[in-house]
């Protein structure tokens, strides 16, 4: 009978020490557990291969610490290609989809009827592999494929012209841009997009009013305050850049190699995974140096500009 | 914002003119813009339009030329696309992709949605620094994970199977679940919660009853996205399996050795998720990628 009684005390009381215990939070153990599962997985399957990875480039096929490794990936007829194709796309591809991207923002700021249907199709792209691509675009760039037709039906070529052969590195390397550029600028705009509309309109109207064109409000008022998306994407889309390479084996295969598709090869076809950890290394040094420069030479500008 | 407006009063020797001068290159810029959006429109759409037509095309079609632009009735089949979904190990991987997905998708719920309300609803020790960790994560090759993993799974009888695909998977894609779970879980308003809570709901009744029903559109949107990153991952599904290949994973290692019909009906399969994840998701494109990124 007591016992009823504290029960339902108990009863009664509890669910306001729950509601305080809720709204103060910070003193239950609840927030660590519900985070253990997370924490956990991601320390057995993201944190700890970075380091087996750092190991396994570091270690002989017979054990014992080498660098024979790095010395046979060097040596590789094809790593200085790699380094040399990967650096350059990125050169290339990045500003393409840049300034793209931004066009189709502002293009989704512009008021113009059907700008849902616009964004629809626009964002078709963001979900494709970069696989998927590659098969996309060589149905197009093939020598018996829709380009060379639409030439043909155009008379401005008699015989098709092999766009993804050796004998073409140039038309070659800007099939590829093209199709790199198709896949991933959507996910640029998104960036731009959601950065462009955080912008109060205010502004570009005041510069509007003070009779600024509107390449001068672009220039002087949009561009700037987009700045931080502009980074955003700028280092997601270099680092997502390392690791293109489904996009090159479909179109042209090995003719055109990249770190990543070294990568694959070493550890998919020729089963070493030793030379395929030295890439991974190489391939997450350069990432986050490119972030760490990237983060400087932005903040340093932020402080020139006293923003 | 009109701009005839803006003319200045000083210069009102022939307003109206000057007005009129004006909205006429007012309209044509916006014509201008409109054939901008047309032809980037074009641009993005065309090449599925002519993935799809090549996948529908006989295979004798697929080596003619020169091809048309809009096929003939009759130029069009299934034969292409069907021989590549009976092709050896196709219907197989096929399969193995969806469960693969599905098995992404659960375990990186089941482990992403209570990280995400820890995030969204308490303030602890190390909050920061776990958000932090988070995002870092999103910087680190995923490239790279799967090569010393294959190493790993082979020791751990992981190697070549199902399992190891959908664990290696959901560590690609937890970081995002994590964080888009959480921003879902924020926009919730906690009076409802403590409302329930008031009222004699257990914590976990008040999850179940008011934050699960609130949350579910965005947590479906989450599980698609999810989804769709599986089916489209092929570097990791690649590498770590020889028989129990995934779509993209068949396609891929049978690139030197298929013809161009396998080719083509095989890019088109693997762009068909896309077309219907993207219809789904207009909603929250900028959930999924705008809003996480920052």
């Amino acid at each position: 009978m007591r016992d009823q009684v504290a029960a339902g005390e108990r009863a009664i009381a509890a669910p306001a020490r729950r509601a305080r215990r809720a709204r103060k939070g910070g003193t239950t153990t609840a927030p660590y557990l519900l985070l253990v599962p997370a924490a956990l997985f991601l320390a057995i399957f993201f944190v700890w291969p970075m380091v087996q990875a750092l190991l396994l480039s570091v270690r002989g096929e017979h054990g014992g610490f080498t660098t024979a490794n790095f010395h046979r990936m060097t040596g590789d007829t094809y790593f200085w290609p790699a380094v040399r194709y990967t650096l350059l796309f990125i050169v290339v591809i990045l500003p393409c989809q840049l300034a793209l991207a931004l066009a189709m923002a502002l293009l989704l700021q512009a008021d113009l009827k059907g700008k849902g249907f616009f964004l629809y199709i626009w964002a078709i792209p963001l979900a494709i592999s970069d696989l998927a691509s590659g098969i996309v675009w060589l149905a197009i760039f093939s020598p018996n494929g829709f380009l060379n037709s639409i030439l043909h039906g155009l008379g401005l070529e008699e015989n098709p012209f092999p766009f993804l052969t050796l004998e073409h590195p140039v038309s070659r390397f800007l099939c590829i841009v093209i199709a790199e550029t198709w896949r991933a600028t959507s996910l640029v705009m998104i960036i731009l997009l959601a950065g462009i509309q955080v912008i109060p309109k205010d502004y570009a109207e005041a510069a509007e009013v003070f009779g600024a064109t509107a390449w001068q409000r672009l220039r002087y008022v949009t561009l700037p305050l987009l700045r931080p998306s502009l980074q955003v994407a700028l280092i997601l889309r270099t680092l997502a850049a390392f690791q293109v390479f489904a996009i090159i084996l479909a179109l042209v295969g090995r003719t055109v190699p990249v770190l990543a598709e070294e990568a694959y090869n070493w550890s998919a076809v020729l089963t070493n995974n030793y030379i395929a950890a030295a890439y991974a290394v190489v391939i997450l040094v350069v990432s986050i140096a490119v972030t760490i420069v990237y983060l400087r030479a932005l903040r340093v500008r932020d402080e020139q500009q006293g923003l | 914002m009109n701009t005839a407006t803006v003319t200045k009063p000083a210069e009102t020797g022939a307003p109206v003119v000057r007005r009129r001068a004006r909205s006429r290159r007012h309209m044509l810029g916006r014509i201008g813009l409109y054939a901008l959006a047309i032809l980037i429109t074009l641009f993005m759409l065309l090449p599925i339009y002519l993935i799809a037509v090549s996948a529908f095309s006989p295979q004798a079609k697929i080596y003619t030329f020169p091809k048309a632009l809009i096929p003939h009735r009759s130029d069009l089949s299934t034969a292409t696309f069907s021989f590549f979904i009976h092709s050896t190990g196709v219907p197989q991987s096929v399969r193995n992709s969806i469960v693969v997905g599905l098995g992404t998708l659960l375990l990186s719920t089941l482990i992403g949605a209570p990280a995400g309300l820890a995030l969204a609803r308490f303030f602890f020790r190390g909050r920061g620094a776990f958000q932090l960790f988070i995002l870092s994560t999103r910087a680190f090759p995923g490239v790279i994970l799967a090569i010393p993993l294959v190493v790993t799974f082979i020791r751990w009888n992981l190697y070549d199977k199902l399992l190891g695909v959908i664990l290696v998977h959901t560590a690609f894609t937890l970081p995002t679940t994590i964080l888009v779970m959480s921003s879902i879980f924020v926009s919730i308003p906690r009076d409802l919660e403590e409302a329930a809570l008031t009222l004699g709901c257990t914590p976990f009744a008040a999850f179940w009853r008011i934050m699960l029903p609130l949350s579910l559109p965005g947590m479906a949107a989450v599980a698609i996205f999810t989804f769709v990153a599986s089916w489209n991952e092929v570097f990791a599904a690649t590498i770590l399996t020889v028989k129990n290949r995934t779509l993209p994973a068949q396609v891929l290692a049978s690139l030197n050795s298929s013809q161009l019909p396998y080719k083509f009906a095989g890019g088109f399969a693997l762009v068909i998720p896309s077309l219907v994840f993207i219809f789904f998701m207009r909603r929250y494109l900028f959930n999924m990628w705008g809003r996480v990124v920052r």
